[in-house]
């Protein structure tokens, strides 16, 4: 492929607010909780994938990131958000 | 008229066989194990989607197998109004594939919970629960880590009539402590708006003979039994 560069995408992808995460709530309650930090209230657990693809720009490497995740459903619009954390060169 | 259901095969499909099973030494009908390449809906009237861990329960149970051809050819069926059932990791893969409404999460437990239950029937102008008497309560394993039923839209689930099965305690009460994992609503099985295709937890190709019941019920048989109704009468 000529043109463009080689970049690292990572996504995490997490149940939507309304949808119980028992990982997050175990980790929070039965692991944090009991010992000592009890100023942490919260966690939500996902699942981290890290893409590498060559694109012509940042913005194209987002985009068909964003778009192979819809159409292929990598994240299952029903239970989960999608977030694009980073977007790097390689 | 020959009847012949497939059942399809994926890697990492573990009761397939039991569905050959019952449908061809139980129910005495064709039924045919068809690797998940090999699958070609027009020589059948009818397919079941196994439980198992479809590759692996890879990036999510069910998603991977969901975009297989396999799952192309169904819809061919699906949408020619022919009966397909996905049973346990099935529902998930039909759930994936959009066949159904909702989706499977990991159980509130986080444990897999493999036991028999209690479900009843909420809707049996189905495909598969025609043979089933209304709030009827069936006797049925489910065996799975990622069975808690969720949907975003629940009230367009009630008007439809799309809820087929909830967890029950014997006498068909939902209670808290009768959902084994956590489902919205006690929901255990669904069914699109044709209502020629439903997916449900529990196991009805392991509730079919009473020996392999621990109170000697056969109901897992009554899904079976709905099928081939449905297609003797070549539809509703």
């Amino acid at each position: 492929m000529s043109g463009g560069d080689n970049w690292i995408v990572e996504i995490v992808l997490e149940n939507k607010p309304a949808a119980r995460d028992p990982v997050g709530t175990v980790i929070q309650k039965d692991l944090l909780a009991k010992k000592g930090y009890e100023m942490v209230s919260n966690v939500r657990s996902g699942q981290y994938l890290r893409i590498y693809l060559h694109a012509g720009d940042e913005g194209d490497a987002r985009a068909i990131v964003d778009k192979m995740c819809n159409d292929l459903r990598i994240f299952n619009p029903v239970t989960q958000n999608l977030t694009i954390l980073n977007v790097s060169k390689k | 008229m020959t009847i012949k259901i497939a059942v399809i095969q994926f890697p990492g499909s573990n009761c397939d066989l039991d569905a050959i099973h019952v449908l061809n030494n139980v129910m005495k009908i064709t039924a045919e194990l068809i690797w998940h390449n090999n699958f070609k809906e027009s020589n059948f009237d009818g397919c079941v989607v196994p439980g198992g861990f479809s590759f692996g329960d890879y990036l999510r149970a069910g998603i991977i197998a969901a975009h297989s051809p396999a799952i192309d050819e169904a819809r061919v069926m699906l949408k020619d109004g022919r009966p397909v059932i996905g049973i346990c990791n099935g529902f998930q893969i039909l759930t994936e594939a959009q066949f159904l409404p909702g989706a499977l999460l990991r159980n509130d437990s986080l444990k897999f919970i493999c036991k028999w239950v209690n479900i009843k029937v909420e809707n049996n102008k189905t495909a598969f629960t025609n043979k089933m008497d209304l709030d009827s309560v069936l006797n049925i394993p489910i065996a799975h880590a990622e069975g808690r039923y969720f949907s975003d839209n629940i009230k367009e689930l009630e008007d439809n009539n799309q809820i087929v099965f909830r967890y029950t305690n014997e006498s068909g009460e939902i209670t808290e402590e009768d959902n084994p994992n956590g489902s919205l609503e006690s929901i255990a099985g669904v069914c699109n708006l044709e209502r020629n295709c439903i997916g449900l937890m529990p196991h009805p190709e392991r509730a079919s003979e009473a020996i392999l019941s621990p109170t000697g019920t056969t109901h897992g048989k009554l899904f079976f039994e709905s099928m081939l109704e449905f297609i003797k009468n070549g539809g509703f």
